[in-house]
């Protein structure tokens, strides 16, 4: 195994590992080593070492830390300052059964975001610069410490998402904002899965900006370890309002004024105050909602069209659902071993959308494309962009496409 | 820029018969009359006449375009509404100008979706103007939204003075359709999120016409804001108002808009608006609170507070929404109210830690002493990004080269104090020889193969963002030497 501890390590690591057309495994955490094709390679790059937060200046809205550097330390240090990554970071160490921390790297080489995605926008978009270095060996830079830059290509968006295939991520630089002062959830009890996502998309329509939509039909809410959400016995949708406490309160009110009424009829709705909800949020970001077996897909939609893909794929397919984003992700868990991506993918096709396997077994992550197919020039632009970072084909080898 | 290739240009009637095979007869310039609209964009102080203009309106003539021209060894400058002010459209005379303003339709507004898919050459305000009667808008705003198109702003990934809160086109695209130079056609993105796969969509995205031909564009639209109420600030000296901007940030506060314009800036523009601008300030902010009105209520008010704790000597928060507007008018026509007083002006785009604009601003003043060229600085504040707006008279022999090295020292100020040389403008030709000011050969190298990876012969706007040009063949194995020859600069008038 590979443990450079300075830059210069690692790029001595990778530069050795091209002369030898070694093939590496690029890991921080390890914490999403079942994310991705299983694509074994010849040796461990384990970037541990690399790890701390190296600047941070609050009243910058930024954040450097080396690439190994655990979320938890982040998000420790930035709620001294009553800040955070706006993008909600998940931890899916519930739903891929791994006990390792999550780290600041891996997060955004995978372009991970929580319910916040809806309003804060991904990982990839507080994602402001890097240093990396490349399957050739050699250490750049691109993007900078500032928020607004556009000199030369944005590479940061290029590698997020990229499960250190292109380059291995040394130091990177993201955008924080001011963690909000005051948060409430609204809990809408008993819509169907159509109700809810009309509902949501009635409510991105108005002023409301709310901050987290999501929707937990009864099996979910039966996991959740908030009273109002467990004990109810019905579905649940959920509203997050967060902002200045005199902001949230305007919100509420408006909400209960106008927006929690269909066709005249009202729902029965219950308030979760600020700690009861950010568990409940906790819980949709990391998936912990989920069953803890199963094949879990990553669906992504038009959000209006939500529902409309939960409707084909139950009649498929014996499987739970969450969703988040407004209608516009849906969380599919699958009970049994076999991925379905026939079904499930044929299913979104026609709605416009794509879906990542992220919870299979290592036999299915080598048979079925973890990653949505891409169209014929899609992939070999996307070769190419790969042979332009890592000519050798020696970092993470296979792991998005095979 | 590139050497021009006679060949291509010996043969330019043969394109020309080309194209005509793909466009109809009108929509190939040829005269030099009819082709003289295109010599220039935003940065008017280089002009060139490109060997063709072709005007395509389908996705399809572009790709057919491409191809031809690959086949011919042609270059291709993509040109939405001509507003850069980086010359990132800036013609070659051996290149063909593909100019995109035909794409002008919106393909679909989507409200459940809260998306709009548009051509390229829809401009930036029709946008919003086609979907503000349901109560939504388009976030970016760059000060040219009325004619700059929204495939030039995903060109160059256009930001506007609300985007701390709101973010740059790259934070408000969801999909793209794009024509690379073999004339294959690409989708990416669509209506939903985060496609799996490598992100093309963002690597596009300010990638300034050198990696494809965008031809589609989808953006999300948001929920007008409930109500916004703006603080017009004055202070006795650029400190104050900075210490303010840096001190709101840290109150937790995240302004829809915050703008810093220095004393003759200040003047220039209350001369020409009349907005009301306190003129024995040094410094005034615009700051805009925004969002339901008890939110932009208090905010405002915490907003005053800060101000009067550094010391502001004038506060005042708009009463109404024909105030709020007043206020912004004066920022609005900077750039336009600089203009009266000055033949001409050029407007720099440099990024700097916020809390270094005290001694970018010290070091602006020294400079424009040395030179002896005036300037004006607006700022937007909230996310660092300078416009020093450097006055000359283009008439007067040798101010425009004392101008372009006065803005050059500007950006590397910018650069030495941790910040970047454009936030919003693009690279272009303006600042392509300032690149390795910021970034070493290993850097641009990677970006160039990059670039190789979408346009293998270099047609694609070659002469842009890169101080020199590689063949792709060449970026391949051997590692870039020092000391490579400059290409010579483009005739400028």
């Amino acid at each position: 195994m590979l443990r450079p501890t300075t830059t210069l390590e690692l790029q001595e690591a990778i530069t050795g590992a091209w002369a030898d057309a070694t093939t590496l495994e690029v890991r921080a955490g390890g914490s999403k080593a079942a994310l991705g094709r299983d694509a074994p390679a010849a040796q461990a790059l384990d970037l541990t070492a690399l790890s701390g937060i190296t600047d941070y200046d609050p009243a910058e809205l930024v954040l450097t830390a080396r690439a190994a550097t655990p979320l938890a330390e982040v998000r420790a240090v930035l709620a001294e300052r009553n800040q955070h990554l706006a993008f909600e970071p998940p931890d899916y160490a519930a739903l891929l059964a791994s006990e390792r921390a999550p780290t600041l790297g891996g997060t955004l080489a995978a372009n991970l975001s929580g319910p916040r995605r809806l309003s804060a926008g991904a990982a990839r978009d507080h994602f402001l610069g890097l240093s990396a270095v490349s399957g050739r060996g050699e250490l750049f830079k691109s993007g900078g410490r500032v928020v607004k830059n556009v000199t030369g290509y944005d590479l940061s968006k290029l590698l997020a998402g990229s499960f250190g295939t292109l380059a291995v991520l040394g130091e990177v630089t993201v955008k924080v904002m001011p963690a909000p002062e005051q948060a409430c959830t609204v809990l809408v009890h008993d819509q169907t899965p159509a109700q809810a996502v009309s509902w949501m998309t009635r409510v991105t329509a108005t002023p409301i900006d709310a901050s987290g939509l999501a929707y937990l039909p009864v099996h979910a809410c039966g996991r959740s370890e908030v009273q109002a959400v467990r004990a109810g016995g019905t579905a649940v949708t959920a509203l997050r309002l967060e902002g200045i406490g005199a902001s949230v309160a305007a919100r509420l009110q408006a909400l209960r004024e106008g927006w929690l009424t269909d066709a005249g009829h009202g729902y029965e709705t219950t308030v979760l105050e600020r700690d009861e909800s950010r568990v409940l949020w906790t819980e949709i970001t990391d998936c912990q909602l989920l069953p803890r077996q199963g094949v879990v897909w990553k669906v992504s939609v038009p959000p209006a069209r939500g529902a409309d893909v939960v409707t084909r794929l139950t009649a498929l397919l014996d499987c739970d659902v969450v969703f988040d984003w407004a209608g516009g992700l849906v969380w599919v868990c699958i009970r049994g071993d076999a991925a379905r991506e026939t079904v499930v993918r044929g299913t979104i096709r026609d709605c416009g959308g794509h879906a990542t396997l992220i919870r299979a077994s290592a036999t299915e992550r080598r048979r079925c494309p973890v990653f949505e197919p891409l169209s014929p020039p899609v992939a070999a632009l996307s070769r190419r962009i790969k042979d332009a970072f890592d000519p050798g084909g020696i970092l993470n080898p296979g792991r998005m496409f095979a | 820029m590139p050497a021009v290739d006679a060949a291509v240009v010996g043969r330019r009637e043969e394109l020309a018969a080309a194209l005509r095979w793909i466009l109809p007869a009108n929509s190939v310039l040829v005269g030099e009359d009819e082709k003289r609209p295109y010599e220039s964009d935003g940065l008017t102080a280089y002009r060139q006449m490109p060997l063709l203009v072709a005007l395509p309106e389908t996705t399809e003539q572009v790709s057919a375009i491409l191809k031809a021209c690959a086949s011919f060894g042609a270059k291709v400058v993509p040109r939405g509404a001509g507003t850069s002010l980086s010359g990132g459209a800036l013609p070659l005379g051996d290149g063909v100008l593909l100019g995109l303003a035909k794409f002008n339709r919106i393909l679909d507004i989507d409200y459940p979706n809260r998306c709009v898919v548009a051509q390229p050459g829809v401009a930036n305000l029709a946008i919003t103007r086609a979907v503000e009667g349901r109560g939504f808008y388009y976030a970016p705003d760059p000060s040219s939204q009325v004619v700059c198109s929204i495939g030039g702003n995903v060109a160059e990934n256009a930001g506007g003075v609300h985007c701390l809160k709101y973010g740059m086109t790259t934070n408000n695209l969801l999909g793209l359709e794009a024509v690379l130079m073999s004339g294959e056609v690409i989708r990416v993105g669509g209506k939903h999120l985060d496609a799996g796969g490598y992100d093309i969509l963002g690597v596009l995205t300010g990638s300034e016409g050198l990696l494809a031909v965008i031809t589609e564009v989808t953006v999300r639209i948001l929920r007008k804001p409930e109500t916004a109420r703006a603080l017009l600030v004055g202070f006795a000296s650029v400190e104050a108002a900075g210490a303010c901007v840096a001190n709101i940030i840290a109150a937790g506060v995240i302004p829809g808009g915050m703008e810093l314009m220095d004393r003759p800036a200040i003047h220039a523009a209350e001369a020409f608006t009349h907005a009301g601008y306190p003129l024995d300030a040094e410094a005034i902010l615009i700051v805009e609170l925004d969002g339901p009105a008890a939110e932009a209520e208090e905010l405002a008010l915490r907003v005053a507070d800060i101000a009067r704790a550094v010391g502001a000597t004038s506060v005042r928060a708009s009463a109404s929404d024909e105030e709020r507007l007043r206020f912004w008018k004066g920022r609005k026509a900077a750039f336009p109210a600089v203009g009266r007083i000055a033949p001409d002006y050029y407007c720099m785009d440099g990024t700097i830690p916020r809390r270094k604009l005290p001694q970018v601003l010290t070091r602006i003043a020294e400079l424009s002493k040395q030179y002896g060229l005036g300037v004006a600085n607006v700022f937007h504040a909230g996310d660092g990004n300078l416009h020093p707006l450097i006055l000359y008279d283009a008439n007067q022999p040798g101010e425009l080269d004392r101008a372009e090295a006065f803005g050059a020292d500007i950006l590397r100020e910018c650069v030495a104090v941790g910040g970047v040389l454009t936030g919003e403008h693009g690279v272009g030709v303006e600042k392509r020889d300032l690149m390795p000011e910021m970034f070493t050969e290993v850097d641009l190298a990677q970006q160039q193969r990059l670039k190789c990876a979408f346009d293998a012969d270099g047609a694609l706007n070659p002469g842009k963002v890169f101080p020199t040009l590689h063949r792709c063949a060449e970026m391949g194995r051997v590692h870039v030497h020092r000391g490579e020859t400059r290409f010579p600069d483009v005739p400028r008038f």
